[in-house]
């Protein structure tokens, strides 16, 4: 088979050996292909990323040294007077970075990193699908989410600058420029929300529909990689959990454009309604944001253990518990809102419940590297450094699941530490993981394995030396969302803590330029990758690297065991493909 | 194990309750973070790839499942038994201790405002008075307040009584504690209210008994005497008690 | 699915043995599902927090009118059956008939909807809180406080959003009508009138709902 159909444009690239040449703009720009669109989100989401990265660093240098014309953000001068005068940030700024930050990594980098991307691109090659149920909704999905995106970073364009409530949004200071000073940049913040909203559903009709109806012959619901368990429950979250907000986001832009007063206690609104609503959205919308990762991270490590996932059927009952409970814990972001303390211990007990499968599925992966012969190639590496991260965010997460405990934590950089370990010790790792795992089978090269591991080795090093820090700033009483830390006493002692966070953010920063390099460098002068260059058992494995358009030239793969047989007695090597035949030798009972 | 922690200084009765059940917790976590952290490197070092060896060809153990599961869930439950009473104490009004002091703080942008119950102890009557950004209350008395905001939600937070509570226009959110420590400390705002949330600071002073009595007259005759001084300004520094450590940090700020 | 043969309505390799095109409406259902829950959810809660912010039952809402009109929207899910059900035989001329009906109908519950949203603004039925202030109930009737905006604003939001689904069902059903008439449905390939049948029915069904909590109780 020949290479065909990447989404690189490459003018170089030889795709020849393809029934039909499609125009270029119906092959790389609207193409109705499930890997092009999943590369296409790929290449969006990591700007986004790259985007949401560089405000993190002008807060950063902020909290550092605020108001200090002598130690003056580089470039802030280039920044209009809106924003920077005279040296020194304005505290609207550095709200609207706040707001933005959360909501562009949140919604735009890691959310379509892992289900835009992941989703799109694995589920077809992962359960033997020629494509998705239905590709034109799919282009329509990816063709939704670049508006969204665009309106987004317009809104630091318009007057009054961007959103700057939060990407928590809480009414009524978003729904009122008199207490925000922000009316269009608001506004445009919740029309962006809902296009990608709309988005994310479609996408997640098509995942859900793909899944349930497309699997190749053999491929049982328990023979399916975790990677798709875990983006097919996801999905489910996305349908559900995205309407309420899509309906909040609606009633919030009334609010704010013809005075309805929803959120309005003035004319009898609610303020706690929206919280209800963003949280009842926003507390699955947390494990669609880990869910995925966990999947990869289990197909990773597998891989690199060279043995077979421990407790695969306790790892599939550990995501859909995940799924299930996710739903009736919102309330603990709502402890201190003024919530009946009656519902706050109903929450307290239900968000202690799920600490149980999180807990699972970290002993699972530890039973899979035991007794294992484990590789440590750049993927593996990532996985292993998600399971200790997230560790610690899912410890850290029992703090604040103590209402009592929370007290003092709630609206802490506490909190802050906690959302990053999980968000990105966890979810990004895993994303990093992921992207130099399947990249073979994206591009048909390797990722460079020495610069990959300095990479990795960089960011794991200043990732725990820029977050962990800010658990002690949050017990020792630092508050969110503070655009000078120094005002008061009790934070200002600890202001040579928020240098050196913001120094280490800076080196993990500048860190991710090596994996800029490699991915792009490797794209084009990266080492040939064979169809299977992990010797991998997966499906997606079976089809050249990259896989032409219909993922195995017409072939249909039929399915003959679980993802995970590797170091099998039924093989002589260490790996057993899910597509190889049965090879006579007695098949050791499964436990 | 503060230090590490930086935890601030405590002066309110719950707080140390608050302070065990942080130290509980973060005892069980730190086993569980060396244990689980130690078993990988273990792990990993262990079970490296050598040439010529295969893994250990196995799906799981349904043993080791049902025991890890039943033991997260019982140390989560009796975490969460444990909890359950600390935080009615401290948020259920139902419990609350009788109040010696009734307050209301009423926070807006960006300003918190005290009203006081004047001569005759109650609230919401014509002798009451209200002071700016000053909340002043007796060492070792019951203080409910009653929170509300004029505009968007604030949080009123004081690192040092361990108490945090949002402030929400269209509600009157109760709340109480009970200060043992004389001082000066710091009320923050902990809830994203807009441009300047960052500075919405006030003075929060817990008087001796004299102290506060002689304060509250002085307040009580200037309100009576019809005297607009009732609204006190930002940083008025009368009657001010002698410096617990963080009396002598807040005085630095501003 | 012995009748469902063709590529629109193809079950693919694996799965219930229902075809794509169906198993997406319903998953897409459920997701619209969730979207009212939350509207719904919204308006009880506002409702149950300020009970004197929204009138008893008929006092400020036409109910007979809309009462009619609901048996009007009922009607059209008749249609609509009839329709699935001439097609199954193959009927391409009863499928025509009751799908243009079922169109006729859906455009007549706009209509009055249109007309019943005007009579109220008429009345002073106003969501915007400053409009409302000025103009509204309130100062119409000399100070006769009959409902507050918010009664309005979730009146308006609630009744609108549906509105709107079933003008979005009325233009796929005059798509679905076209393409019937260019003969792009058969007794085995039926899929674009089942999923537009769905689609149809559920915005039926929520309207009841919807009618019994905003008008009746």
């Amino acid at each position: 088979m020949s290479t065909v159909a990447t989404a690189h444009e490459s003018g170089t690239h030889d795709a020849h050996g393809q029934h039909e040449e499609l125009p270029f703009l119906r092959k790389y720009v609207f193409s109705t292909d499930h890997k092009v669109i999943g590369i296409q989100f790929l290449f969006m989401s990591l700007l986004f990323l790259l985007f949401g990265g560089l405000l993190a660093m002008a807060m950063r240098w902020q909290l550092a040294w605020p108001t200090d014309p002598t130690n003056a953000m580089p470039g802030g001068s280039l920044l209009p007077e809106t924003m920077f005068t005279s040296g020194v940030m304005l505290p609207e700024f550095y709200n609207a970075l706040v707001t933005m930050h959360g909501t562009i990594m949140v919604f735009f980098a890691i959310m379509p990193l892992l289900v835009g991307v992941w989703a799109n691109y694995l589920i077809p090659l992962q359960i033997g699908a020629e494509d998705m149920a239905f590709p034109r909704l799919n282009m329509a999905s990816f063709w939704m989410a670049v508006p969204a995106g665009l309106l987004m970073m317009a809104s630091f364009a318009v007057v009054g600058g961007a959103a700057n409530a939060g990407w928590t949004g809480y009414a009524p200071l978003s729904t009122s420029d008199v207490y925000s000073g922000v009316k269009l940049g608001q506004q445009l913040w919740t029309i962006s929300l809902v296009i990608l909203g709309f988005s994310s559903l479609i996408g997640a009709v098509n995942y859900i529909t793909t899944v349930i109806n497309m699997r190749a012959p053999g491929m049982t619901w328990f023979r399916l990689p975790l990677s798709t368990w875990a983006l097919f429950i996801t999905s489910i979250l996305l349908l559900l959990a995205v309407p309420v907000l899509a309906g909040g986001l609606i009633m919030l832009f009334f609010d704010i454009t013809f005075n309805t007063g929803f959120f309005n206690p003035v004319v009898g609104g609610q303020p706690l309604l929206w919280q209800h609503l963003f949280w009842f959205f926003g507390h699955p919308e947390v494990y669609i944001l880990i869910l995925p990762a966990m999947g990869f991270v289990s197909d990773i490590m597998a891989n690199g253990a060279r043995k077979p996932i421990f407790g695969y059927k306790a790892m599939v009952w550990a995501i859909i518990a995940i799924g299930f409970i996710g739903w009736i814990v919102w309330g603990h972001h709502m402890f201190m809102s003024g919530m009946n303390p009656l519902l706050g211990g109903f929450f307290m007990v239900t968000t202690m419940m799920i600490a149980v499968p999180s807990a699972i599925k970290t002993f699972n992966w530890l039973g899979t590297l035991w007794g294992g012969n484990i590789i440590f190639h750049t993927p593996n590496l990532h996985a292993i450094a998600f399971v200790a991260l997230f560790v610690i965010g899912g410890l850290s997460g029992i703090f604040l699941a103590a209402a009592p405990v929370d007290i003092p934590l709630h609206d802490t950089y506490f909190v802050v530490a906690h959302i990053h370990y999980v968000l990105v010790g966890g979810s990004l790792f895993g994303i990093f993981g992921a992207i130099v795992f399947w990249f073979p089978k994206m591009f048909g090269r390797m990722m460079n394995e020495p610069i990959g591991k300095l990479h990795w080795l960089l960011t794991f090093v200043f990732f725990n030396l820029t977050f962990f820090p800010m658990h002690m700033l949050g017990s020792g009483g630092m508050m969110r969302r503070l655009y000078d830390p120094t005002v008061y006493p009790h934070i200002a002692q600890h202001q040579d803590t928020n240098v050196f966070i913001t120094v280490c953010a800076l080196l993990l920063f500048a860190s991710q330029f090596l994996f800029m390099f490699n991915f792009f460098w490797s794209m084009f002068r990266g080492k040939k990758a064979s169809a299977n260059p992990w010797n991998a058992n997966g499906l997606e494995w079976s089809a050249p690297s990259p896989p032409p358009h219909g993922n195995w030239g017409g072939r249909q793969p039929v399915v003959h065991r679980g993802p995970y047989e590797y170091s099998s007695p039924e093989s002589d090597e260490d790996f057993l493909m899910q597509t190889a035949p049965p090879t006579g030798r007695p098949t050791p009972a499964h436990s | 194990m503060d230090r590490f922690w930086r935890l601030p200084q405590n002066i309110s009765t719950y707080g140390g309750d608050i302070d065990s059940m942080f130290h509980i917790i973060a005892w069980i976590t730190i086993v569980v973070f060396f244990a689980v952290e130690l078993l990988l490197v273990w792990f990993l070092f262990r079970y490296r790839a050598r040439e010529g060896r295969k893994a250990t060809y196995t799906h799981g153990n349904n043993r080791m499942e049902v025991a890890w599961t039943a033991g997260t869930a019982v140390i989560v439950v009796i975490l969460g038994v444990m909890s359950r009473g600390l935080w009615l104490d401290i948020k259920d009004p139902r419990r609350f201790p009788d109040a010696g002091l009734e307050l209301i703080v009423t926070a807006k942008q960006f300003e918190w405002n005290v009203t006081y119950p004047g001569a005759d102890g109650v609230l919401e009557t014509d002798d009451d008075f209200t002071v700016r950004n000053q909340l002043r209350v007796p060492a070792n008395t019951n203080v409910r307040m009653t929170l509300r905001s004029e505009d968007v939600i604030h949080s009123f937070y004081v690192p040092e009584l361990r108490l945090k509570q949002d402030v929400v226009p269209g509600m009157s959110i109760p709340a109480w504690f009970e200060a043992t420590v004389p001082g000066q400390y710091v009320i923050g705002c902990a809830e994203l209210c807009g441009i300047g949330h960052y500075s919405m600071d006030a003075s929060f002073y817990v008087h001796t008994a004299e102290e506060w009595t002689q304060w509250n007259a002085q307040q009580q005759t200037a309100a009576a005497g019809g005297a607009t001084t009732n609204v006190a300004s930002a940083d008025a520094t009368s009657a001010e008690p002698a410096g617990s450590p963080a009396a002598a940090a807040a005085g630095t700020s501003n | 699915m012995s009748n469902a043969a063709s590529a629109t309505m193809e079950t693919g390799t694996s799965g219930f043995g229902v075809y794509n095109m169906k198993l997406g409406m319903w998953i897409f259902l459920l997701s619209e599902v969730m979207f009212f829950t939350g509207l719904i959810g919204a308006y009880i809660i506002l409702r149950f927090a300020g009970p004197d912010q929204f009138a008893d039952p008929g006092v400020v809402l036409n109910v007979p009118l809309t009462a009619a009109n609901t048996f009007l929207l009922i009607c059209s899910s008749v249609t609509m059956v009839k329709a699935f059900a001439e097609i199954e035989q193959g009927n391409q001329a009863g499928l025509k008939r009751y799908l243009v009906l079922t169109a006729i109908i859906g455009m007549m519950f706009v209509g009055v909807q249109v007309y019943e949203y005007m009579q109220l603004a008429h009345e002073g039925f106003i969501p915007l809180a400053d409009l409302y202030a000025a103009h509204g109930r309130h100062a119409a009737e000399g100070g006769a406080v009959v409902g507050g905006p918010l009664y309005a604003s979730t009146f308006y939001t609630m009744t609108g959003f549906h509105g709107a689904h079933v003008s979005i069902g009325v233009a796929c059903l005059w798509f679905t009508v076209f393409k019937a008439y260019r003969g792009g449905y058969t007794k085995n390939n039926y899929g674009g009138v089942e999923i537009m049948g769905l689609y149809w029915h559920f915005v039926d069904l929520v309207w009841i709902i919807l009618f019994t909590i905003v008008y009746l109780i």
